[in-house]
């Protein structure tokens, strides 16, 4: 067995700036070893632990698709030690990716189900992923209707915009794209916080309907109830969660909320199952 | 199982002939207490002690190790890729250890050996040791071990149990580790363990203290979580660490890269849910930034998530040393008994 600590050695191969502010960027990797991108087989809600020798690991959801091959795709926001450092590194050079890890959003379980993805800010990595992986041409077919609820504070925050327009144009997929507040005269979209914006514009609950949601937890604490109010029953509202991790492997102990190991029982979790997990938080 | 009985005058010369084959870890008296340490050529283990102040988790689990190297250098053709560090998992043994932490040992292997993933350092480590227990005649005051499922002549986790027989000790190989170690040793005369029973009981009178548990099992995870119980157990608590070093059952560890110039080494240490640190994330926020949530943290995870998850009792073999240590005298007996006691308001 191949020890789940040692990092994939990867080469970035392009960095995006992705927000206006420069505070988000999204970095493109290629495997250097010839297999690995196989054994790196991953699915959409996983995340992996970007590994920079020298300055340690962070746990960051995987932003490309399965459907994607030949590279895979991190946004990450500068906050600590290894993203300031990641930030300031260029094209070429060196560094490793572990995983996947985690368990995925239950794609499987939805085919054949509408779905209403709901995102904010730039916890919109994984729902990205999983968009992708929705509208490929092998798999749009096997999902009902699609609605996308995405917000940002303002235009210059939003993540993946030429992708978010061509999606706009499709009519297999209901973007609602909206920001908190914007003076930009030539802003076609919505103007509002996320909650608001889900109550007009995301479908009714039925027995069809599932909610997969990501966000900062203010836009989740309002949102729940927002869904509730639309009928939503808990076991049909997916979310992702986030902590602390070191291993990512659900052995060094620090990312339980309960019994649970968000890195390696999560990060996914319905909601229906997080209420009988105590909110680390009181 | 083999019953083997060692004569006390052939003790060190059977400790001398397996450290041709073993490396040998064993009690050894530091100031006024006993730690477990490497021995030395020659050295033995000091069998006559109580217990040891920290745990012997450390023989297979260090509180630092290296887990990789890797060069920084851009010159160098691998520079910023993880090297393998080469580790010495050769034989060795873990003479003397207490049927509480052999107990220990096994618990933890549960969080190290999952169906998705085998830590290779943790397990390459323990699949390396033979355990040599030493069953306790003398428990200490702060024993609980007969109420966690384990007692003073618990077999759980060991190769050999060593029972002191006035001039001899009487040694039960209890696998095939065991019985390959006693050969080694040279230890081969048949024993007869028949007097084993009555010291075994008289050893188990001796421990008065208890830990309450029985209704642990049915209570709700959230109830407990809940409960007003947490501020007044955790008032004191000065976050001091002591109870998650000394712990035979805490395993939580930090990952950090440690530099030197153009190298550096990835390093595991030991951590403790004691410390702030411990959960805060990157931005700041931190869920159990107060000591209340990181107490209730260490006592819920030994007396409740442990317990449900895997269904092997509480993630404490009662060996006391959290009870003797903690310098403002928090005891997981008082607060197992406040869990376990706690009915929601319905």
């Amino acid at each position: 067995m191949e020890n789940p600590y040692k990092a994939y050695p990867v080469r970035i191969d392009s960095i995006d700036v992705a927000t206006q502010d420069k505070s988000l960027r999204t970095f493109k990797f290629v495997f250097l070893n010839e297999g690995d991108e196989e054994k790196f087989a991953y699915e959409s809600g996983q995340f992996a632990e970007l590994s920079i020798p020298g300055k340690g690991e962070i746990p960051i959801g995987i932003a490309s698709s399965p459907t994607e091959k030949g590279f895979v795709k991190f946004t990450v926001f500068r906050t600590g030690l290894v993203t300031n450092h990641l930030h300031n590194m260029k094209v070429g050079d060196i560094m490793g990716v572990r995983g996947p890890l985690g368990n995925s959003y239950p794609l499987k379980d939805l085919e054949g189900k509408n779905i209403v993805i709901i995102g904010a800010g730039f916890a919109f990595t994984t729902l990205r992923s999983t968009i992708v992986y929705l509208l490929d041409p092998k798999n749009r077919s096997r999902f009902g209707n699609i609605d996308v609820i995405y917000g940002a504070r303002n235009p210059g925050m939003i993540l993946y915009k030429d992708e978010l327009t061509v999606w706009e144009k499709r009519d297999d997929i209901n973007m609602h794209i909206t920001v908190d507040s914007t003076d930009d005269p030539s802003w076609t979209y919505h103007t509002g916080f996320v909650p608001t914006i889900t109550e007009t514009q995301a479908p009714k609950a039925d027995e069809n309907t599932y909610a997969i949601m990501c966000g900062p937890p203010m836009m989740l604490k309002f949102t729940k109830p927002v869904l509730d109010k639309l009928g939503y029953s808990h076991d049909k509202i997916i979310m992702s969660l986030e902590n602390r991790m070191k291993c990512g492997i659900g052995i060094c102990g620090r990312c339980n909320i309960g019994k649970e190991l968000i890195c390696k029982d999560g990060p996914v979790f319905t909601l229906e199952q997080l209420k009988h997990m105590p909110e680390e938080d009181t | 199982m083999k019953v083997i009985n060692i004569d006390k005058e052939k003790w060190a010369s059977g400790v001398e002939s397996l450290t041709s084959t073993y490396r040998l870890f064993g009690p050894v008296k530091e100031d006024d207490s006993h730690n477990f340490k490497e021995l030395k050529k020659g050295e033995l283990p000091d069998l006559a002690y109580g217990n040891s102040k920290l745990s012997p988790k450390s023989a297979v689990f260090p509180p630092s190790e290296a887990m990789f190297t890797y060069s920084l250098d851009e010159k160098n053709e691998n520079h910023h890729i993880l090297n393998d560090v080469k580790k010495d998992y050769s034989p060795r043994a873990v003479l003397g250890i207490r049927p509480c932490d052999a107990k220990a040992v096994s618990l933890v292997r549960m969080n190290f050996d999952t169906k998705e993933y085998r830590d290779p350092y943790w397990m390459d480590a323990f699949e390396a040791t033979t355990f040599v227990g030493l069953a306790c005649d003398n428990p200490c005051s702060t024993c609980f071990c007969t109420s966690t499922g384990c007692g003073p002549f618990s077999e759980e986790g060991l190769d050999v149990l060593l029972v002191e027989n006035g001039n001899a000790y009487i040694a039960k190989a209890l696998t095939a580790k065991g019985e390959k170690l006693m050969d080694a040793a040279g230890f081969k005369t048949a024993g007869d363990d028949s007097a084993i029973a009555a010291k075994k009981a008289a050893a188990e009178a001796k421990i008065t203290a208890s830990i309450e548990t029985d209704k642990l099992s049915e209570k709700v995870i959230m109830d407990l979580y809940d409960a007003p119980i947490w501020d007044d157990i955790s008032f004191s608590c000065i976050n001091c660490c002591t109870c998650t070093y000394a712990c035979p059952t805490c395993w939580c560890f930090d990952i950090q890269d440690e530099n030197k110039g153009l190298s550096g080494v990835r390093m595991r240490n030991w951590d403790s849910c004691m410390t702030p640190l411990f959960t805060m994330h990157g931005s700041g926020h931190n869920p159990r930034s107060q000591k209340k949530q990181r107490v209730r943290q260490r006592f819920m995870h030994k007396l409740k998530y442990f317990l449900d998850k895997y269904q092997k009792g509480i993630m404490c073999v009662g060996c006391g040393r959290c009870v003797q240590q903690c310098p403002v005298n928090i005891d997981i007996r008082t607060v197992s008994k406040k869990m376990n006691d706690y009915v929601a308001a319905s």
